[in-house]
């Protein structure tokens, strides 16, 4: 019968990081603060990529709570039913990655907060849901930070192929994943693998980021 | 020409806000970035593109 072990120290946690990653984008990822805007399909997902790549700084930012509707594709569990989903995750990650800083805030950002609330953070990751807010954030941010970097997922409704979704350089620091047109108002459904797709399109953008990497 | 979402065309003079209209693009759903920077909303009336720009208008769409 299986029984709990005590997790592995620090130490080992990293070790075995670095086995994985290279001791030199080991310590570029736990040097890196991001901060992940919408944790829905995306946002969850990202977290959970960028937590156990041992990114050191994760800052999580939603104002919802956790709904029936999101279990197909979000990172919670049914037992966080009505739970703010920042604190929802912010209780998976500390789990997931107890040497991490993982941070969340219930807050729902706007053209007024943006510029202070994101201003402690390397690199932005916009994963909301509705497009015009998905414009919001991305205009804010870039307009408000010149030298921060932003990761924006746009297209990733329905059950088209994944082969569709890419990840594009845009601006100077500003990069784009997605398929760029599957809308979900157009009444396409959100399928977990697809929406995850796109997550790991960001994931591993802003991970490429973090290892001085800055090519789409 | 102006390189607007990779193709080339035929547009110097007219205002970000004009191609933005003309793109069928939702005011509310858009970023713009012209050379790789991004084009402030209080801007589109005024910033008007020249030959050899490069201009990305992205129209962001629902899900996440």
């Amino acid at each position: 019968m299986w029984e709990a072990v005590k997790i592995p120290t620090q130490e080992e946690y990293y070790t075995a990081l670095e086995e994985r990653h290279g001791e030199q984008l080991q310590k570029k990822l736990t040097k890196a603060s991001v901060c992940i805007c919408g944790l829905g399909g995306l946002g969850s997902n990202i977290a959970f990529y960028l937590a156990r790549a041992g990114v050191g700084h994760i800052h999580l930012i939603d104002f919802d709570t956790v709904d029936i509707s999101n279990l197909n594709r979000q990172q919670y569990f049914p037992d966080q039913l009505g739970q703010p989903k920042a604190e929802a995750l912010l209780d998976t990650l500390t789990r997931l990655a107890p040497w991490s800083r993982i941070t969340s805030q219930s807050i729902k950002l706007t053209t007024d907060n943006i510029p202070s609330l994101l201003a402690p953070f390397d690199i932005i990751c916009e994963a909301f849901d509705m497009a015009d807010q998905k414009a919001m954030l991305v205009n804010t941010v870039l307009e408000s930070f010149p030298e921060k970097f932003l990761v924006s997922g746009s297209g990733m409704a329905g059950l088209g192929s994944a082969n569709l979704i890419k990840t594009r350089k845009l601006g100077s620091r500003f990069y784009l994943c997605g398929d760029g047109v599957s809308d979900v108002n157009d009444g396409l459904g959100l399928v977990s693998a697809r929406v995850a797709v796109c997550a790991a399109h960001q994931a591993t953008m802003i991970i490429r980021i973090i290892s001085g990497d800055y090519d789409a | 020409m102006v390189k607007i979402n990779g193709e080339e065309k035929n547009a110097a003079g007219k205002t970000v806000a004009q191609l933005v209209s003309e793109g069928g693009y939702s005011m509310e759903r858009v970023a713009v970035e012209l050379n790789f920077e991004i084009v402030p909303k209080a801007n589109y009336e005024t910033t008007a593109v020249r030959d050899g720009d490069s201009v990305e208008i992205v129209g962001f769409v629902g899900g996440g």
